[in-house]
């Protein structure tokens, strides 16, 4: 791959109060790439993707995406942030829309999009992960695993360039966990740029394209999946995967 | 398919309890609810059986009955009385459109309001106040609420729209019964005549439209980063709070007085709207921070996520999950200061409360009828109070179709 990276990361460090959460992510993704990350809870593998569209603020090093420098200029976050969207482990969806709002609002408010383009698109993308006859309704009638869809919807309608999935299917019952990840593995096969953090290692292994795995605020480790399960090279990787491939 | 029907008896749910069961297992279901019952019972019913009697026979209502355009509008000048009628039809016109395009309890208000009109109009008294004129005014204003009705079923008629028109009718009430200096038509009527309910009115929904946004206002100046304007507001509610409204109003209407230069003093009535404004802004400032606070941050989070700017998250997620959060509080609120208008009188304005103290001095035989005067403004407020606590309920259960997320 000759072209630039969709995101480019350098020396990316982070710290909250004295914890330094981030110690120097360098990672660069390019576009239609299935990053996932994975490690132990606390290695900072959310801070790093919620860097990526500024929900944390990183204090050191360099983080570009679409050709965007993240700086504290607002105009300049607000704009990745269109080209991003993130799906969140525990929905977030809005309570007080229903599920058509939910995906209209940005398109709407943000893309100036006229209100009958907005629902037109929210249908197709509802039709897409599978619930349109659920639009009408308000997310808390709705199953996990459906809110997760619906927000999976809500964050394709800005037509991002990038999705960042922080933990999607970790607050989810176990029946449900599958058709969130069908429609991720649809999403990824569309050729859409995604950076997935998660423990599904059945997921990972069928999408990624690559693999980091994080410990410590660092990348102790990265490969294409098959590299990471046939052949680790680091202690701390292969004791990480014999405990949650154990089960 | 015999089957399947025998199936569907089974699952039905058991049938209600008819009144003797109710009876049973509601009012004598164990011995200490047996000796309530028996002991309540006949308590509660002779309680309300002298209240009744007496109200009926012994009761001389002549305090309330003589002067319904006193406790209504006060000294307002009878020949410009038609000014009150014309903003009491326009209410009219649009309880009824609400009723027309929401239905619900303004349902219930407006079918209310319209026997209540009727039925003064049809009263077979002979009444000075009560001539030709007033009775087909407000036979009229029923008229005016079935308009509403048609007009609010109207599809075209955006809801908007009603709500503005809502919001416009309290100033165009000041302006037209304020009147316009040197004017033919509609001659400038000073304050000091405003009384009775006419002025409870204006106090309260005056209060409740200004205090509203000012206390939202201030609840985001307390959150805000700025130390400037958190800490003007906070020291704002904090003050407000820590003293008693009769202060403020005192503050509002002697002090402020005293500051201003004699040509630029405000009116009486606008001192003490101001005084009851700020009184209830303070209070609405801690419960909409409530509710701020109430807000998870992963809704804000999420609404960044998807690019919107802060204006907008706060807008369309922040203010409406937060003010649902709160909106019994709030409601309370309004209705504490609906009340809380009374004070007024303490500074010289004649409210609905004060028009009656004043009926009641004016004539050493009214002062033996205090009791029915006090009784008949108490039951006023209390519908009016009651009224805003059912709205209030409804739009909870209205607004609380996601609760569970």
């Amino acid at each position: 791959m000759s072209e630039e990276p969709i995101i480019y990361c350098r020396n990316v460090h982070k710290w909250f109060d004295d914890f330094h959460a981030l110690r120097g992510i360098d990672m660069d993704v390019f576009e239609g790439e299935v990053i996932v990350i994975f490690g132990p809870s606390g290695s900072g593998k959310s801070t790093f993707i919620r860097t990526i569209n500024r929900l944390e603020e990183h204090q050191e090093g360099q983080i570009v995406v679409d050709g965007i420098e993240l700086s504290h200029d607002v105009r300049n976050i607000e704009r990745i942030r269109m080209e991003t969207g993130m799906v969140f482990q525990q929905f977030n969806l809005f309570p007080h829309l229903s599920v058509l709002q939910n995906v209209t609002l940005a398109p709407i408010w943000v893309r100036k999009w006229p209100k009958e383009k907005a629902e037109k698109v929210a249908m197709e993308l509802l039709e897409l992960v599978g619930i349109p006859e659920q639009a009408l309704k308000f997310p808390g009638n709705l199953s996990g695993g459906q809110q997760q869809r619906v927000a999976i919807a809500r964050a394709l309608a800005m037509q991002p360039k990038i999705m960042l999935f922080d933990e999607p299917t970790s607050a989810l019952d176990p029946e449900m966990i599958k058709e969130v990840l069908d429609t991720m593995t649809d999403l990824a096969e569309s050729g859409m740029t995604m950076i997935v953090v998660t423990h599904e290692m059945g997921f990972a292994r069928a999408v990624a394209d690559r693999m980091y795995f994080f410990d410590e605020g660092k990348i102790v480790e990265s490969g294409t999946p098959e590299e990471i399960y046939n052949n680790p090279q680091e202690e701390r990787t292969k004791l990480f995967l014999s405990q949650i491939l154990q089960h | 398919m015999i089957n399947t029907e025998i199936e569907q008896e089974m699952i039905k749910p058991p049938l209600p309890p008819g009144p003797l069961k109710w009876v049973k297992e509601n009012l004598f279901s164990s011995i200490f609810n047996s000796v309530m019952t028996v002991a309540l019972i006949p308590i509660v019913f002779y309680l309300l059986f002298s209240v009744v009697s007496w109200a009926l026979f012994s009761a001389d209502w002549r305090a309330v009955t003589q002067f319904p355009l006193l406790y209504t509008v006060g000294q307002y000048p009878r020949d410009q009385i038609w000014r009150v009628g014309v903003i009491l039809s326009s209410i009219f016109l649009f309880l009824g459109i609400s009723w027309g395009r929401w239905g619900g309890l303004l349902r219930s208000i407006s079918l209310a309001a319209g026997l209540v009109c009727v039925v003064t109009a049809l009263l077979p008294v002979q009444h000075p106040q009560l001539d030709q004129g007033m009775r087909l005014f407000l036979g009229s204003n029923t008229v005016m609420i079935l308009i509403g009705y048609f007009i609010g079923r109207i599809k075209a008629v955006k809801a908007s729209v009603i709500v503005v028109g809502w919001l416009l009718i309290p100033i165009c009430a000041v302006v037209l019964l304020a009147g316009i200096e040197n004017s033919e038509l509609i001659p400038n009527v000073p304050t000091t005549l405003w009384g009775g309910l006419l002025v409870t009115f204006l106090l309260a929904a005056g209060g409740i439209l200004l205090s509203f946004p000012l206390g939202v206002a201030l609840a985001f100046g307390r959150r805000s980063d700025l130390p400037v304007l958190s800490g003007f507001s906070t020291i704002f509610i904090e003050v407000i709070r820590g003293v008693p409204l009769v202060t403020i109003l005192f503050m509002f209407s002697i002090i402020l007085a005293l500051f201003l230069p004699v040509e630029s003093r405000i009116d009486r009535l606008v001192r003490a709207l101001m005084a009851v404004t700020v009184f209830s802004a303070a209070y609405s400032a801690e419960n909409v921070r409530g509710g701020l606070q109430s807000v998870p941050l992963g809704q804000i989070e999420a609404a960044k996520a998807l690019g919107m700017s802060n204006l907008k998250t706060t807008v369309f997620i922040v203010l409406p999950q937060a003010l649902r959060a709160v909106l019994p509080a709030i409601a309370g609120q309004f209705i504490s200061l609906f009340k809380d208008t009374t004070l007024v009188v303490i500074i010289g304005i004649n409210d609905f409360l004060g028009i009656g103290r004043s009926i009641i001095n004016s004539d050493p035989e009214f002062v033996q009828l205090r009791t029915e005067v006090y009784i008949f403004i108490a039951l006023i407020y209390w519908i009016f109070s009651y009224l805003m606590s059912l709205a209030s309920r409804r739009l909870e259960t209205a607004m609380g179709i996601s609760d569970n997320l």
